[in-house]
């Protein structure tokens, strides 16, 4: 689950994180408030799970509370890559002398979280990483020991901090990693952690992704946010609903497998054969009638499928039973699309004759299922 | 011989008395795997399919010699019994529980690691013997046979279905296991690459790889430098769109890495065979052997 700004710092402040003053804001009248409260410049940010909004506009200096009220009006009419603007947050605009990166993510060669600095913020880590990758300092954190003071001290010097600065910004990175033990982060963010002129290091920005598999040991958070935890379309919320993986492309023919290798390696093949995929659904390892019934089902909800078709590798499936279930499917709820079927499984034979009587192709490999779906795409055409 | 497993593993299976336990392990047993014990805490005394059920892993372990464990476990304690089989000392261990928190895989696998045991998983299908009618995990049996491939792969019905076209073909496996859909997952590719290549009755490798990471790139080095016997590669996700995590939660472009290309490369550049299609997999099989 991805945390807006303004929710990933109230998580920072009760670990006693340095931020700039402010507050979050749902109305310009609001916004007006909380630059009163600065009573300073301010910094008035769109509240979006989305990169890069201040390039999409929605990062805007404010020198007076009616000005940062304006702003807040304008910003929360706002989409940002076809998200709304729900909240904007105002903070005091800062006088800085440097912009730092402070992250932390997990490192999937090692297995193990990995903490990431960088005397050079501002700009993202990859263009970092391909302007200048001497600047980037990284440590690996000990599995059984955890990111220990020293480590986070030896992190601030090899960024090129000196004198005070260095426990100043190793006692950031602590906080930051209590942060991500604690509440189970996958990644984190700070870009950029600001160092003021006066010598403050305050978390200007703030990302926080949290595991969506330990979210059962943290409904503190899912209860204090009071929204959705994802930004999730009528199709995928009803997927997911369904423990099923569902991906939307700008194709045309919906593939439902069940296993995600399968179902990628099947998007592969209809690729090969001249076909786009306009749906990656995944059902599960363990698929039966109603699993690929209730798939069908999701997958005729996008308005861009124009055929489908089901790769099945089955073990103990039966494909009889399945077979009859899409004829069902079909009769009661009317399937207008064309269908091709492959199953490998129990009853593959009585399966092929349920369908082929049906007029619906039940092929026996992906290959041939795979080109008779792109034939029959084209044939409609 | 094989990788891993043998005819002398003791299988004991944690979450046995659950939904899932229960039902691969009667197909388990079908199968002709040795399961000799169960555990689920306070269950003890307990028999599923005749296995007797234990309180603790250490308990069913005095009891009834296991060497090996499969857990069914859900994933909100399955970091938990992983840690207690590795207490125990058993090896392999196979994490068949999928959404298994991140920051819990770390911890298990660095357990696991610095008592030298391996962790097959998480989100694996689990390792299968076909010499020694041993499988650890939920695979369809029939579909792999006896012979001396070695396959390993990041997916669970993908490697149904390129054993079944092995099969099919008339290759057989040494052992085939899946390394498990996760970012981060006890046995590497690497790991498993240099188990096969200790293993004298296995003459050629399959490596199933998908999208997301590095582990392929670093697996295809490997095989430069070490590997001599004919290996085939194939890749999923080669039209998959960056920054969608497609099914696993490891299977995910990010900005330009782990895409399928970068893949395919390493592996051409290392020799290894990579197939466009999976049913080439037996194919090009066919030709090498």
């Amino acid at each position: 689950m991805k945390l807006l700004e303004h929710e990933a710092k109230e998580i920072f402040r009760a670990f006693g994180m340095p931020m700039p003053p402010g507050g979050v804001a749902r109305t310009p009248e609001e916004a007006k408030k909380r630059a009163e409260e600065v009573g300073k410049p301010v910094v008035v940010k769109a509240q979006v799970l989305a990169g890069k909004r201040g390039k999409a506009g929605g990062v805007k200096f404010a020198d007076t509370p009616d000005e940062a009220a304006s702003h807040a009006k304008e910003i929360l009419a706002m989409r940002i890559n076809d998200l709304p603007v729900e909240a904007v947050l105002i903070e005091e605009k800062l006088d800085i002398q440097q912009e730092i990166y402070a992250g932390v993510t997990v490192d999937r060669n090692e297995r193990k979280y990995v903490m990431i600095g960088s005397g050079a913020g501002g700009m993202s880590i990859e263009e970092l990483a391909e302007e200048s990758p001497e600047k980037i300092i990284k440590r690996h954190v000990d599995p059984s020991l955890g990111f220990q003071p020293w480590e986070a001290r030896e992190m601030a010097i090899a960024m090129g901090f000196k004198g005070k600065a260095i426990n100043r910004l190793g006692s950031f990175f602590m906080r930051l990693w209590n942060i991500v033990s604690k509440y189970d982060v996958e990644l984190s963010e700070i870009n950029p952690l600001i160092l003021t002129k006066d010598g403050r290091f305050l978390a200007a920005d703030a990302r926080l992704n949290i595991d969506d598999n330990a979210l059962f040991r943290h409904k503190d958070i899912i209860e204090r946010i009071q929204r959705a935890p994802t930004e999730q379309n009528e199709r995928e919320l009803k997927a997911t609903a369904e423990g099923m993986a569902y991906v939307e492309l700008d194709g045309d023919i919906a593939c439902i497998c069940n296993g995600a290798g399968l179902t990628m390696a099947t998007l592969d093949v209809v690729n090969l054969y001249g076909g786009k995929a306009s749906t990656f659904l995944d059902l599960g390892g363990g698929s039966d009638k109603e699993r690929v019934e209730k798939g069908i089902e999701i997958a005729l909800m996008y308005d861009k499928v124009k055929a489908i078709l089901v790769n099945i590798m089955g073990g103990i499936t039966r494909c009889d039973d399945v077979a009859n279930g899409i004829i069902s499917a079909r009769d009661d709820k009317g399937i207008d699309v064309p269908m091709v079927i492959r199953m490998v499984g129990t009853n593959e034979k009585e399966g092929q004759e349920i369908l082929t009587k049906a007029g619906i192709p039940f092929m026996k490999t992906m290959e041939e299922a795979a080109s008779k779906v792109v034939e029959l795409v084209k044939e409609a055409a | 011989m094989a990788v891993l497993v043998n005819k002398d593993t003791r299988v004991l299976i944690q979450g046995i008395t659950g939904g899932q336990g229960t039902f691969h392990s009667e197909a388990m047993l079908e199968y002709g795997t040795k399961i000799v014990a169960g555990v689920t805490p306070g269950k003890s005394g307990e028999e599923v399919h005749g296995i007797p059920v234990y309180d603790s892993v250490r308990a069913a372990k005095d009891a009834q010699d296991a060497t090996a464990s499969v857990i069914f476990v859900p994933a909100p304690f399955a970091g938990d019994a992983a840690l207690e089989a590795i207490a125990a000392d058993l090896n392999p261990i196979v994490l068949i529980t999928e959404h298994v928190p991140v920051q819990d895989e770390i911890k298990i696998i660095h357990a696991a690691k610095s008592k030298g045991i391996a962790i097959i998983g998480p989100n694996t299908p689990g390792i299968i013997t076909p010499g020694a009618k041993q499988k650890l995990g939920i695979m369809p049996g029939h579909v792999f046979s006896h012979g001396d491939v070695g396959l390993m792969s990041r997916s669970g019905t993908l490697t149904y279905e390129i054993a079944a076209g092995m099969t099919y073909a008339g290759i057989g496996i040494s052992t085939a296991f899946g390394l498990g859909g996760d970012p981060c997952v006890g046995l590497t590719t690497v790991e498993g690459v240099e188990l096969f290549k200790g293993d004298k009755d296995t003459k050629a490798l399959v490596l199933v790889g998908e999208i997301g990471g590095d582990a392929e790139e670093r697996a295809a080095v490997y095989v430069k430098k070490e590997y001599d016997l004919p290996v085939v590669g194939f890749i999923a996700g080669r039209t998959a769109p960056p920054g969608k995590r497609m099914g696993h939660a490891g299977a995910i472009i990010s900005g330009s890495s782990g895409t399928a290309a970068a893949k395919i490369k390493a592996m051409n550049d290392a020799g290894i065979h990579v197939a466009e299609k999976p049913s080439d997999v037996a194919r090009i099989l066919k030709e090498l052997l």
